[in-house]
């Protein structure tokens, strides 16, 4: 609910699709205020992240208060709430692929692209995230980039995903979507 | 009665408390975080745990969180078990590793919980020497400074603002070692309980920051218990003073009405003692300062001449007696306008009234239905509204007494109760700042109010069949569907509560007033026992000063005296006359009369008509007592000397016994009626350890040899008060169990406000010896039914005059009251005069919020905000405050006014704007507001 009577953020307005897709989870539970995780999902799939304005367009659909809101936004990781590159690289750098040399990797990208965790690519390509586990360890070093899977990863691949898409010198999976 | 073990030692306990609760009522000591005694357990921290035993066999033990487990009868527990306290270091240690090495320039230190705790819990090394997380701090207001990077995340804070006191700006955010509590961006805080953080949070995460500007430590504060003058409720505070200035004020725990909160009008209102707005000499009337000699023959040669005597309801007990003394009670006016003084009759006659109970605050909190009748207890007695919000979870109470959940399993009675509430009525004008937990509201104008209200009277009582008939067709605001429906909801939960609750208030209108005493009595023939009804009148000593004053004794009629020429002189007693009666009334009888006598500790236009006008002191200045909407009669004690040049009012007047407030005391319980148990307030000398005084300043108090080197090096004598139990010492009894003179908690090993259960009988309960006020009024009497009369309640509009709206007046927690709106945090929160209409009304008129609108027939101009609650006949009016912005006499306006949009012109130089304000319902156009 709005209380302050001039507020010093200002909101957008949510795209017909985003609506819809809000509208169709708003089906699913027994309150608008239960909404606010998958309307948070759902505009960042349109919008690449949720922006300040994003925020204040979803609290006030679901009449939901902002901190709230940005409490939950905030507790996800993968809710970005800055910009992020077109692709986002979640890199494991858990234990499993630390054995199987995701340091060296690592260094591969920052050669490549010049980033480090937490960073956007000069060209607005790549955003580099680390995590802890993508659940494939017999294939490690792994790592995400958008939605594709990339197992046993080596410098050479790294350069190939640099490079372009479409390489066949690593090993591409598709996986579904986030659930 | 149930018997635990506490490493080796039997207790005699309550089995319906945690064993964290009952240590520390048996004086134990156990650390803990995130446990508060009205916010229940979470077992959040893990700080509290202790070891229990299953039977006298058993050497091992288990380790359990004691905020978690029931003192169940025959229970073995250890605090100082090995493992226990192992585990309690260790979990202090991990939450203090990204806590900073800043204790010397924190404003917590020395009355710090984490501090209190750490040493408790023997965590004297601190082992992490990697990186700390730090944290970006926001700008919370004028009231709450932020330092994100002393969090310990024990979620008090939120579970105070958010669970405890609705407020919706405030959430945890992130997660693990990131966790941030804050708003989503930078800005003021909204709740109007936000102080409450500085003291709920265990460590600096949320400081006061008009403290932390004019910096103090807690020991070099001079104390003393007093009573906030913010409103009638009388919550209990202690003001803090160093070199002369009023420093803070922190909420001083008493169990019956303010418990452990404040509101912010009260804890930040306070501060305007210091302002240049004082009056510190006495002035003729060419504004010339006089010797206090000087002036005391001046003041001689008036009460010579004889005068008349106008008190004040802002003035102490004391004060206004003295004048009534001074005067003869024959001379003795009212200084409350006209709808407030009727409205004050009334209540006085409900508080006699044996068919009511006038209900404290804990009561409020326990009441399982509630009807509230026009008045925004919110913006007029705030921590009335505190304890309604809590009403409404008496129902989560109940549902889990039958599913057998103790009442401090915080999340396990939310997670049961889910949406079920108790049911809260609202019958308000417009929106409210309850709204979000009532079960039902109308809104509409005064007269529908009314006989909506009459309606649930008339239903109630179940005789005539035809209520519906007294609910008109055409009400503005809701319609007779809504209305029906909104009157049958209200009957249904009243008739099935236990311990309903009426509140009105004479803000409200002594009409509606009287409706709500016709509803508490039908309740009470009902049910067969006394209704809790409680009114709440405007001002802290309303009551105080309407119990002197003859009921004839009217403002209007002084005035009409002093016009009429039938009295040349007249003695004003801090009151500020144009807040009280029409300008021209005002001036003409000022005019008219040949000596003006003001005594004021603020500088206000009536003191500028004065053709004498003496200094007296403010409320932390005298010792006093005021009387609250209970008639409970509380005594405030004297926090700092007198500046020099001002005297309390009594003692200007110099009546006989004034110099002794003992004494002036006992005279007024002799002479005055109802205030026979008056001197019950005073502490008992007998209670005096050895004969010693109690001291205003702590035993560490430091610096008292100096802190004058700069006037002259010579050692001056302390400052000596003969008349109080207290002294301007370090001196005396320091006070471990007597709580009845006890204004700052402090035991060995809590030095933070949590000590205060080192003095309470049982955690949250009552203080051992406590001095609670005294009531004054007994009930005995059945007071006359007065049927109201619905055609003097103001915003009832002919609906043939096109374009007429009934002038409602709305009230704001900053700026509605006359002395804390000169405070400084508090001219920050405040905002120009405006009116709220209707969206139809200002699309009528062409306007949306920000713009100016004219009242017809006058120069008047005010700010339009524009509120979807509005009813659309009404002209919802706050009238500002002439301590800054733009403000307008409210009683100078005709009960109907029409409004023109006013030619486009740039506000005032004084305008303040309205982008401090704060309401639920306002609209006003996107484009205005990005252009902004």
């Amino acid at each position: 609910m709005q209380h302050k009577l001039i507020s010093s953020s200002s909101s957008r307005v949510l795209s017909a699709a985003e609506l819809e897709e809000i509208d169709h989870e708003l089906t699913l539970y027994p309150t608008k205020q239960s909404v606010g995780l998958e309307a948070l999902k759902i505009v960042q799939r349109h919008q690449g992240w949720v922006s300040d304005e994003s925020m204040h367009a979803i609290a006030n659909y679901l009449e939901l208060p902002l901190a709230e809101l940005e409490g939950v936004a905030t507790f996800f990781n993968l809710i970005y709430r800055r910009p992020v590159g077109k692709r986002v690289i979640l890199f494991c750098d858990s234990v499993s692929c630390w054995i199987m040399g995701c340091e060296k990797n690592k260094a591969r990208l920052a050669e490549r692209l010049g980033i480090g965790y937490g960073e956007t690519s000069a060209d607005g390509e790549f955003t580099l995230i680390p995590v802890p586990c993508l659940g494939d360890c017999d294939k490690a070093p792994v790592m995400m980039v958008g939605d594709t899977m990339h197992r046993q990863v080596d410098p050479a691949s790294i350069d190939a995903l640099v490079e372009g898409p479409g390489n066949k010198a690593f090993t591409v999976d598709k996986v579904g979507g986030d659930e | 009665m149930a018997k635990i073990t506490v490493d080796g030692l039997s207790y005699e306990v309550n089995p319906d408390n945690n064993l964290l609760q009952e240590c520390l009522s048996q004086g134990l000591d156990l650390p803990y975080f995130c446990w508060h005694p009205c916010m229940g357990s979470v077992g959040a921290c893990r700080q509290c745990a202790v070891k229990t035993y299953r039977d006298a066999e058993d050497k091992n033990g288990t380790l359990v969180m004691a905020c978690m487990t029931p003192a169940s009868d025959g229970a073995i527990v250890s605090i100082e078990d090995e493992q226990a306290s192992a585990f309690r270091a260790g979990v202090i240690e991990s939450l203090m590793t990204s806590h900073p090495h800043d204790c010397p320039v924190c404003e917590e230190g020395g009355e710090c919980h984490l501090q209190d705790m750490t040493q408790m819990s023997g965590h004297n090394y601190r082992r992490y020497d990697k990186l700390k997380v730090t944290h970006r701090n926001q700008d919370l207001g004028p009231f709450l400074n932020h330092e994100m990077n002393r969090c310990i995340t024990c979620y008090r804070c939120v579970r105070f603002y958010d669970d405890y006191a609705g407020g919706t700006d405030l959430a945890a955010q992130a997660s693990h070692h990131h966790t941030y509590f804050g708003r989503f961006e930078d800005g003021t805080l909204e709740s109007e309980f936000s102080g409450n953080l500085a003291e709920v949070c265990p460590t600096g995460v949320f400081t006061d920051k008009p403290f932390s500007e004019h910096y103090t430590r807690k020991w070099d504060l001079q104390v003393a218990p007093s009573v906030c003058t913010g409103c009638a409720v009388g919550c209990n505070t202690t003001p803090g003073e160093r070199y002369g200035s009023l420093r803070r004020v922190v909420n001083r725990y008493n169990s019956e009405i303010n418990g452990y909160f404040l509101c912010d009008r009260g804890r930040f209102g306070a501060h305007y003692v210091n302002t240049d707005n004082r009056l510190r000499s006495a002035k003729d009337a060419a504004g010339m300062t006089l010797s206090t000699e000087e002036a005391e023959e001046k003041l001689a040669a008036v009460c010579a001449q004889g005068a008349i005597g106008i008190g004040s309801p802002r003035a102490s007990v004391e004060a206004n007696f003295a004048l009534r003394c001074l005067v003869g009670e024959d001379n003795y006016y009212s200084g409350e306008s006209a709808q407030n003084h009727e409205a004050l009759q009334w209540l006085l006659s409900c508080l006699e009234d044996e068919a009511f109970s006038c209900p404290t605050i804990k009561e409020m909190e326990g009441a399982d239905a509630v009807l509230v009748l026009g008045e925004d207890v919110t913006n007029t007695a705030p921590r009335v509204a505190l304890a309604l919000r809590q009403s409404v979870r008496s129902e989560a109470t109940r549902l889990a007494a039958k599913a057998r959940i103790p009442s401090w399993q915080d999340a396990a009675v939310r997670e049961l109760a889910q949406e079920a509430q108790s049911p809260l009525a609202l019958f308000s004008t417009g929106a409210t700042r309850l709204d979000d937990v009532a079960s039902t509201t109308l809104n509409a104008d005064p007269a529908s109010l009314l006989a909506a209200a009459k309606a649930v009277d008339v239903r109630l009582a179940g005789g005539s069949p035809d209520y519906d008939a007294l609910i008109p067709e055409a009400s503005s605001g809701a319609s007779k569907g809504e209305t029906m429906q909104a009157v049958e909801s209200v009957c249904a939960a009243l008739i099935a509560a236990q311990e309903p609750l009426i509140v009105c208030g004479s803000h409200a209108g002594v009409e509606l007033m009287r409706v709500a005493a016709s509803i508490a009595r039908t309740l009470s023939a009902l049910k067969s026992a006394p209704c809790a009804l409680a009114l709440l009148p405007a001002e802290d000593n309303s009551v105080g000063h309407a119990m002197l004053v003859r009921p004839q004794n009217t403002l209007a009629a002084a005035l009409t005296k002093l016009s009429d020429g039938a009295a040349s002189a007249v003695i004003i007693i801090e009151n500020d006359l144009t807040r009280r009666a029409p300008s021209a009334a005002v001036t003409a009888a000022l005019q008219a009369a040949e000596q003006v006598v003001v005594v004021d500790h603020l500088n206000t236009a009536t003191t500028r008509a004065a053709t004498l006008a003496l200094p007296s002191t403010s409320f932390n200045e005298y010792e006093s007592s005021r009387v609250n909407y209970e008639g409970r009669a509380q005594l405030s004690f004297q926090v700092s000397q007198y500046p020099s040049g001002t005297k309390p009012v009594e003692h200007w007047l110099g009546v006989d016994g004034a110099l002794h407030s003992a004494s002036l005391i006992a005279r007024c319980s002799a002479e005055a009626a109802g205030f026979a148990s008056l001197p019950k307030i005073l502490p008992d000398a007998l209670t005096r350890v050895a004969g010693l005084k109690v001291p205003r300043q702590s035993h560490r108090y430091s610096g008292r040899t100096a802190m004058n080197a700069n006037v002259a090096v010579n050692e001056g004598k302390q400052a000596v008060d003969e008349n109080s139990v207290m002294a301007f010492s370090m001196e005396g009894a320091l006070l471990q169990q007597d709580a009845s003179v006890l204004a700052s908690p402090w035991a060995p090993r809590w030095s933070s406000n949590q000590s205060i259960t080192k003095f309470q009988a049982e955690v949250g309960g009552e203080l051992k010896q406590e001095q609670k006020g005294v009531h004054l009024l007994t009930r005995s009497v059945q007071s006359a039914v007065v049927e109201p009369d619905s055609h003097v309640v103001s915003g009832a509009t002919d609906p043939a005059t096109k374009g007429e709206l009934g002038v409602h007046f709305v009230q704001q927690i900053f700026g509605s009251d006359e002395l804390s709106a000169h405070s400084p945090a508090i001219r920050e929160r405040l905002c120009d005069a405006y009116v709220a209409l209707s969206p139809p009304q200002a699309a009528s008129l062409g306007a949306t919020t920000g713009d100016r609108l004219v009242i017809s027939g006058t120069t008047t101009e005010l700010s339009l905000v524009v509120r979807t609650q509005t009813p659309d006949t009404v002209a919802m009016i706050y009238p500002g405050t002439s301590a800054a912005g733009e403000s307008i006499n409210a009683l100078d306006l005709p009960h109907r006014i029409t409004l023109t949009r006013a030619p486009d012109q740039e506000a005032g130089a004084a305008s303040l704007g309205l982008a401090a304000l704060i309401v639920g319902d306002a609209v006003f156009s996107h484009a205005r507001a990005a252009e902004e």
